[in-house]
């Protein structure tokens, strides 16, 4: 037997209701119930997880602070393997490329990646900025609303090089809409147009009130494990057929340039290097929309446009069901779901897109899905690009 | 009663404040690379060398970025807003985010001019603004 290839065998999230958990809970329960479920999903009991990852902002300060520590506690698991990477919101693509890397070196079995957030039930989203020391002593005493200022200043810088238009992102937030319109898990699910959009409240210019992203719950979980392992359960496998990562700044001002995702184009120049595949043999597409302009962004930063051409790219709703570039195919961030990190929802899909399970919203005979998430302040990027062979 | 959020001091940022409490803008320059760099590090972000001494800055530059912040950043900046934050190219090459302190918030545009601004907020902090030059 040769060496072990890592594939994805089971994935859940936790049901939402107006954006929140169905029912009162802890952030260490979500986490347990929604593992529980990729575990079932996936054919496996929880005692042969050997390997744990997660990422959260949950229990900071306290027990949060050793995350995988905590939650293996929790779970009642000793983990062999264990990374608790936070790089923001694409911490999960980044875990997905670990635990692949951990599995096909012998270092764990079965991995689990988990997530959990209870932003909305408790209200605890913190817009007043971050605490002002180290490098945040140059930044947050000068008033920048975070996280929409930062994204705000490379939608301004991106329209002035550009030429890119409020419409042009107002695009984004209609197409992945009509997404959600199929979805039955996604939280906003109404008709909405461009002049919708348009007519939001200004938040921080340019960036409109519907340019961003939800704020609600979320808890999901990833299962991955050798493909000898998943064949032996019977269950379809997602392979991982490349990633990469990157990351430039967290402060605003130290991102090298406003108008283009550098972390993006080196995870992405990396995982397309790795999987020996060219962009046109991607079926659905799963990036990371904490604002409309984050897509835009990272549509060029992958490569499936060129620089400054993202507003065309976008443009006469080619990223909407029926077009020819399906785009964050369960409604995204936008109106989805967006708990704070959203980037283990992307996996999720994609790995849904590539087994078929999708309903009204399945892309025919998805068999390749790039997944990329954006983490910080356009701050990390990450890429995982799947497979079903 | 200044109720927005300070900076916190610390050793490494030091003379950078107390500088600003004197009314001078001060950068650290790079006798390896020749570059300036903001913020204040210990390796030169640029070539990492540590052959680092600080240096007063002209106080001028061009807006690279801008927003306006029509939703406040908490609720101590509520009496501001609307209120212009952006990220300026100061002439040394080195970039910061900062305010723009004018009463037509709309007149902003990238490009434009601008020269620092002394903003005591404080006995103790003055926080660097930019006024349009």
């Amino acid at each position: 037997m040769g060496k072990p290839e890592a594939v994805i065998v089971g994935v859940a999230d936790a049901a939402l209701k107006d954006g929140k958990v169905l029912t009162p809970m802890s952030v260490l329960q979500l986490q347990a119930l929604v593992a529980r479920d990729a575990l079932a999903d996936a054919g496996i009991p929880m005692r042969e997880v050997d390997g744990l990852l997660t990422a959260g902002m949950w229990g900071v300060p306290g027990p949060g602070q050793l995350a995988t520590v905590t939650l293996s506690e929790y779970l009642g698991i000793v983990p062999r393997f264990v990374d608790g990477t936070n790089i923001g919101g694409s911490a999960f693509e980044a875990h997905v490329a670990h635990a692949a890397m951990a599995i096909e070196a012998g270092r764990c079995e079965v991995a689990l990646i988990t997530y959990g957030s209870l932003q909305r039930s408790e209200a605890s989203r913190n817009l007043a900025g971050r605490p002002s020391v180290l490098t945040m002593q140059y930044e947050t005493p000068w008033g920048m609303p975070t996280p929409v200022g930062g994204y705000a200043l490379a939608a301004m810088r991106h329209m002035h090089e550009f030429g890119t238009t409020s419409e042009h992102l107002a695009e984004i937030a209609v197409a992945t809409r009509k997404w959600a319109a199929l979805n039955p898990g996604a939280t906003n699910r109404g008709p909405l147009s461009i002049d919708d959009v348009l007519k939001s409240p200004m938040i921080s210019d340019p960036l409109h009130l519907l340019d961003a992203c939800l704020v609600t719950d979320g808890g999901g979980a990833i299962v991955m494990t050798s493909a000898a392992h998943a064949k032996a359960l019977g269950r379809k496998a997602v392979h991982v057929r490349g990633y990469g990562e990157a990351h430039t700044h967290w402060t605003i001002a130290a991102m090298p340039d406003l108008a283009r995702l550098t972390a993006a184009e080196v995870a992405g120049r990396d995982a397309f290097a790795m999987a020996g595949i060219g962009h046109d043999a991607i079926d659905v597409v799963e990036l990371y929309d904490s604002f409309t302009i984050t897509v835009l962004l990272t549509l060029e930063a992958l490569g499936f446009c060129k620089r400054g051409e993202g507003g065309a790219f976008v443009a006469g709703q080619r990223t909407a069901p029926g077009g020819p570039f399906p785009l964050n195919t369960n409604g995204g961030g936008l109106s989805y779901a967006h708990p704070g990190m959203y980037g283990i929802f992307l996996l999720i899909e994609a790995v849904r897109q590539l087994r078929g399970e999708c309903g009204e919203r399945q892309i025919k005979d998805a068999v390749t899905a790039l997944v990329h998430g954006t983490g910080g302040t356009l701050s990390s990027g990450a890429t995982c690009i799947l497979s079903t062979r | 009663m200044y109720e927005k959020p300070l900076p916190v001091v610390d050793p490494e940022s030091a003379p950078y404040w107390s500088a600003l409490k004197d009314k001078r803008l001060i950068l650290k320059y790079c006798r390896d690379c020749g570059r300036h760099h903001f913020y204040p590090r210990a390796l030169c972000p640029h070539c990492h060398s540590d052959a680092l001494e600080w240096s007063d800055a002209r106080g001028t530059g061009s807006i690279y970025s801008f927003t306006i912040a029509r939703r406040p950043a908490g609720p101590a900046f509520k009496a501001d807003a609307p209120y212009v934050v952006a990220v300026i190219d100061l002439d040394e090459g080195a970039r910061m985010l900062t305010n723009i302190v004018i009463d037509d918030v709309e007149a902003v545009r990238i490009g434009q001019r601008v020269a620092v601004h002394f903003d005591a907020v404080t006995d103790d902090i003055t926080l660097p603004k930019f006024k349009l030059a």
